[in-house]
């Protein structure tokens, strides 16, 4: 459990409510969540909130934000979270993002690196590096779910949750999430055709950590996606699928702390 | 009320069945073999024309990548039909306009039809069942809006116009619309349209006057259904044409023994299977069901069918089987409990069920149990006031 005090607050952005957490105190980190939320409730966070203020909003259609119809992928997310670092003033932020958040970090690195220190995406989505019969990302919509659970995790066991133990606010939210990331991410899959061409816009030192054995997007996808990133530097966590942070969580901050301090 | 033939056109050519782990989006068309293809294809049009000789109405529907209904495009077999049929009306149930995504075609096709059967036609339009999505590549967070708003062109293109218009819409753009041909019926063909649990979909379906149709499902549930679209019959006023319309599986047989050898038969559609991840697509249903879902509360209608007997669907009215008056005494009874319905959509072949015995059970039904029913009276609403109005 957390022995910081998380902080939950609202912020109106453009007339769209999202909710925002705020932990710790220090230098700005801006941690954008994967589109499970797993992160929520990982140690790793607490580790982070003894040297920086984390910042963790909840993307319109997650937890409790809103998603007006005119949201409709990571693109319009990063042009939220742009007002949302101008709204609460933040400067020199180190911006973490998680899967669907390292792809939604991506693109708001790509449109303005102004207030941006340093770029962290771990197993991100959000490129197509191959051709139209190439499975860059795994089809996790079209796959068995115990496939996508054993490719995700390098040991799925880790990954089950028992939602017969959840509240409905809770279910209702991981239900959201479900819907939400279907609603941004299913055409084109999981990829944005232009954030490829906008990669090299990208002008502060970024690090792409990997999990080794991450099945829905491999560490060849990983190293592709870095080469687009001018300066960029990629690391593996060993023995980590999909989410380093939570499977690996010692090694994954010994990498992320040699980047960010 | 008016009875209707309907066959998905299966493909029941398949390995057996236990070997198979879908019959839906993703068992390889290499199971097709398109000679089989071609004799049933011929073969459920030329029972559509029997229907259409011994009196029945037509109902045709599509679905895409699976062996329970090969037929894939509803508009080619409803333009056969308007062409080698002359009595009988025509019904697609129907377009799915969401995952189809170009409303103005569909407009096209329907009045192009709709001339070439002289008035012939219902046009109906579905969201799409689950299994859709993923032929379609749709976003299934966004099927219900897709639809409605591909009806509202629909219905505004096949209106006469003085000049083309331009459309702005949500998810369909579209400049100088100006359909030829227009549709043969004034001011346009009877709409249909499909719906189960929301009641705000069959709400809105009742205050278009549209027919609101449903498959399959247990009586209390249809009639709950059924008394939501009266009753905004009375909150929204009634603008002329809608009803109801209600799928159960159909065998007439001369005897109780052979109809329920018939019968058996037509439950190969409620054992078609589907991998787990095609079944309820993220964001397909709402937030509090997919809640349920998580929490193991809320499983398919097929699912749960799937396990009943036989005996069990007929007490339950997804099943009417038995001789002409056995029969007509069934779909009595369900008239009764759902508080009337106006159109009878009897699915009367599917699986294995051959040629001969398909077209006995429809010639039995259009002689001996259709004259029975034809009178029940129509839907009316709830409370008459705004009809009378």
């Amino acid at each position: 459990m957390s022995t910081n005090e998380r902080k939950k607050t609202s912020v109106k952005l453009g007339g769209v409510t999202l909710e925002v957490e705020r932990r710790g105190s220090g230098r700005p980190l801006l941690l954008l969540l994967g589109e499970e939320h797993l992160e929520l409730d990982a140690p790793f966070v607490d580790e982070l909130a003894k040297s920086f203020e984390v910042i963790i909003p909840s993307a319109p259609g997650f937890g409790h934000s809103e998603r007006p119809d005119w949201i409709t992928g990571p693109d319009d997310i990063a042009y939220m979270y742009l007002d949302l670092i101008d709204t609460l003033s933040l400067k020199d932020v180190t911006v973490v993002g998680f899967s669907l958040g390292g792809w939604i970090a991506a693109e708001l690195a790509t449109k303005n690196n102004g207030a941006i220190s340093k770029l962290v995406l771990v197993d991100a989505y959000g490129v197509k590096i191959g051709g139209p019969t190439d499975r860059d990302i795994m089809d996790i919509w079209t796959s068995n779910p115990t496939k996508v659970a054993a490719a995700k995790w390098a040991d799925p066991a880790k990954g089950e949750r028992d939602f017969t133990k959840m509240s409905d606010d809770e279910l209702t939210i991981v239900a959201r999430n479900i819907e939400s990331f279907a609603r941004f991410c299913w055409e084109p899959y999981m990829h944005n055709p232009k954030l490829k061409q906008r990669l090299h816009l990208i002008k502060v030192p970024t690090l792409l950590i990997w999990g080794e054995k991450d099945g829905i997007v491999e560490t060849r996808y990983g190293e592709a996606y870095g080469k687009l990133i001018p300066g960029s530097r990629f690391a593996v966590v060993p023995g980590a699928g999909h989410y380093p942070h939570l499977e690996a969580p010692q090694a994954f901050m010994t990498t992320l702390r040699g980047f960010i301090g | 009320m008016e009875a209707w033939h309907f066959t998905e056109m299966p493909y029941p050519n398949l390995p057996p069945i236990d070997s198979l782990s879908t019959m839906r989006v993703s068992l390889s068309n290499k199971h097709f073999d398109p000679k089989i293809g071609a004799d049933l294809y011929n073969r459920y049009l030329d029972e559509y024309m029997i229907a259409d000789d011994v009196g029945l109405n037509l109902l045709c529907n599509e679905h895409h990548q699976t062996a329970t209904c090969i037929d894939v495009a509803a508009p080619l077999t409803a333009a056969i039909l308007a062409r080698q049929t002359s009595k009988g009306r025509i019904c697609i149930l129907g377009n799915p306009i969401a995952n189809r995504g170009d409303p103005l075609r569909i407009a096209e096709e329907m009045a192009m039809i709709d001339c070439i059967s002289r008035g012939r036609l219902d046009v109906g339009f579905v969201r799409g069942v689950p299994y859709e999505i993923f032929a379609a590549n749709t976003n299934p967070t966004t099927t219900v809006e897709r639809l409605w708003e591909g009806i509202d062109l629909v219905v505004k293109a096949w209106a006469p116009t003085d000049e083309p218009f331009n459309f702005e819409g949500r998810f369909t753009q579209r400049r100088a619309i100006n359909l030829w041909p227009r549709p043969y019926q004034t001011p346009h063909p009877g709409i249909w349209i499909t719906g189960s649990s929301d009641l705000e979909n069959i709400k809105r379906a009742a205050g278009r006057g549209f027919v609101f149709a449903t498959f399959l499902q247990p009586h209390e549930k249809v009639k709950w259904m059924f008394d939501g679209y009266r009753s905004a019959y009375r909150d929204t006023g009634l603008p002329g044409g809608g009803g109801t319309a209600y799928m159960p599986l159909v065998y007439t047989a001369d005897t109780e023994a052979e109809a329920e050898k018939g019968a058996q038969e037509l439950t190969w559609y409620l054992n078609a299977k589907a991998e787990p991840q095609y079944r309820n697509p993220p964001g397909y249903v709402p937030v509090e069901f997919n809640v349920n879902a998580l929490k193991g509360t809320f499983t398919g209608r097929t699912d749960a069918m799937r396990k009943k007997s036989m005996e069990f669907l007929k007490e339950e009215g997804v099943m009417v089987y038995g001789t002409p008056d056995s029969v007509a005494k069934q779909i009595k009874r369900l008239y009764d409990l759902v508080g009337g319905f106006d159109h009878l959509l009897m699915m009367q072949q599917a699986g294995w069920l051959d040629h001969k015995r398909t077209a006995s059970s429809m010639k039995l039904f259009a002689k001996e149990v259709y004259p029975q029913i034809r009178d029940l009276a129509r839907t009316k609403p709830l409370e008459t006031r705004a009809a009378a109005e």
